[in-house]
């Protein structure tokens, strides 16, 4: 699987483009979760508001601290993901010097 | 530019798109206390015969060699970081990939399983996203259907002699897009419409979840391979039929 830049670059353009479409055609929206929709749906079919049974254990005060363990996530894993690939890369390298 | 150069742009570029910020506001998986207790029982015992099966994976997989260590730990980082990213959709709302595909099609689907239940906790516990009580049917639908689909979908691409890009790429994104229509399926099952049935119900959420979710099927999907091809060129390991676990033993 041996990409070319060019490939590559035109593969990120196109998510980007994906993840931008919906921002410039839908004005009216706030993009909230669907799982928000969803909820709705629900008390759409059953005829009444949902009361769920039970409450998230921690709940976040607010959008910002939500938003702050969120990136946190992201950095966490893109970390992890980074380091691995560091590790292959020197692995790589000695391999070959090893085998020379 | 050098061979050198382009694999730092590569690997560059990569981590840049997983640095995206978080869109804030809710998204996926099923709520806490959204589903009746009865099928909340009912996912988790589902659940149970699979996350056995991902801990005997694992540990072949752990014992087979270091190098695939390494890769099941940036596998686990690449959902933590895939799943973190809410991306609006053109229904006017907003939902995330999954990141699963990754390490199904490298490990096979049974590892998943664990990987993802870790992220579904971490979600549930701290971010209010998800559930304690919708916690096995979140991973029915993420951890379990998502990685089976994925790992069927890249043996069948493979098998009619695909390209590897375009199958890891259809993989991912399709394993993703079930995952939804999983997670639609458990809530139409719970909330069946008066008339109409779950079927109705079904087409409803179907609406809902998967819909909104297949422009990011398909980022996932690019993404994904992106990803795969990136540490091909980097770790010179081959991934076709395992090829990454035995070349080194």
């Amino acid at each position: 699987m041996n990409l070319s830049l060019k490939k590559v670059v035109i593969c990120l353009f196109v998510c980007v483009i994906i993840a931008v479409f919906p921002l410039l055609t839908n004005h009216t929206s706030d993009f909230g979760g669907s799982d928000d929709a969803a909820s709705n749906e629900i008390s759409q079919i059953i005829g009444h508001e949902y009361e769920p049974w039970a409450s998230p254990v921690f709940e976040p005060p607010g959008s910002e601290t939500e938003s702050l363990l969120f990136c946190l996530q992201a950095a966490l894993g893109a970390g992890v993901f980074g380091f691995g690939l560091g590790v292959l890369y020197e692995k790589n390298k000695k391999s070959k010097k090893d085998t020379v | 530019m050098t061979k050198k150069e382009k694999k730092v742009f590569l690997l560059t570029a990569v981590l840049c798109l997983f640095f995206a910020v978080p869109q804030k506001a809710q998204a996926m998986h099923i709520m806490e206390g959204y589903l009746p207790p009865k099928d909340c029982v009912l996912w988790f015992v589902l659940c149970i015969p699979f996350i056995a099966a991902g801990f005997m994976s694992l540990k072949k997989i752990t014992a087979e060699n270091k190098k695939a260590l390494i890769i099941l730990a940036m596998a686990g980082a690449f959902t933590f970081v895939l799943s973190s990213l809410k991306i609006p959709s053109v229904t006017g709302s907003s939902s995330h990939p999954t990141g699963t595909g990754f390490g199904a099609v490298i490990f096979g689907p049974w590892v998943m399983s664990i990987i993802g239940v870790i992220v579904l906790v971490f979600q549930a516990l701290l971010l209010a996203h998800g559930g304690i009580t919708t916690l096995g049917a979140n991973t029915f639908s993420m951890a379990v259907a998502g990685p089976f689909v994925s790992y069927g979908v890249y043996k069948l691409c493979r098998k009619l002699k695909a390209g590897k890009f375009i199958s890891v790429a259809l993989a991912a994104g399709l394993g993703d897009l079930f995952t939804y229509c999983v997670t639609s399926f458990q809530l139409s099952l719970a909330y069946p419409s008066p008339n109409g049935g779950i079927f109705m119900s079904m087409i409803k959420f179907l609406a809902i979840f998967a819909v909104t979710q297949i422009p990011l099927a398909i980022i996932e999907g690019i993404i994904t391979a992106l990803a795969l091809s990136a540490i091909e060129k980097i770790s010179d390991l081959d991934f076709d039929n395992k090829g990454i676990l035995k070349r080194e033993a």
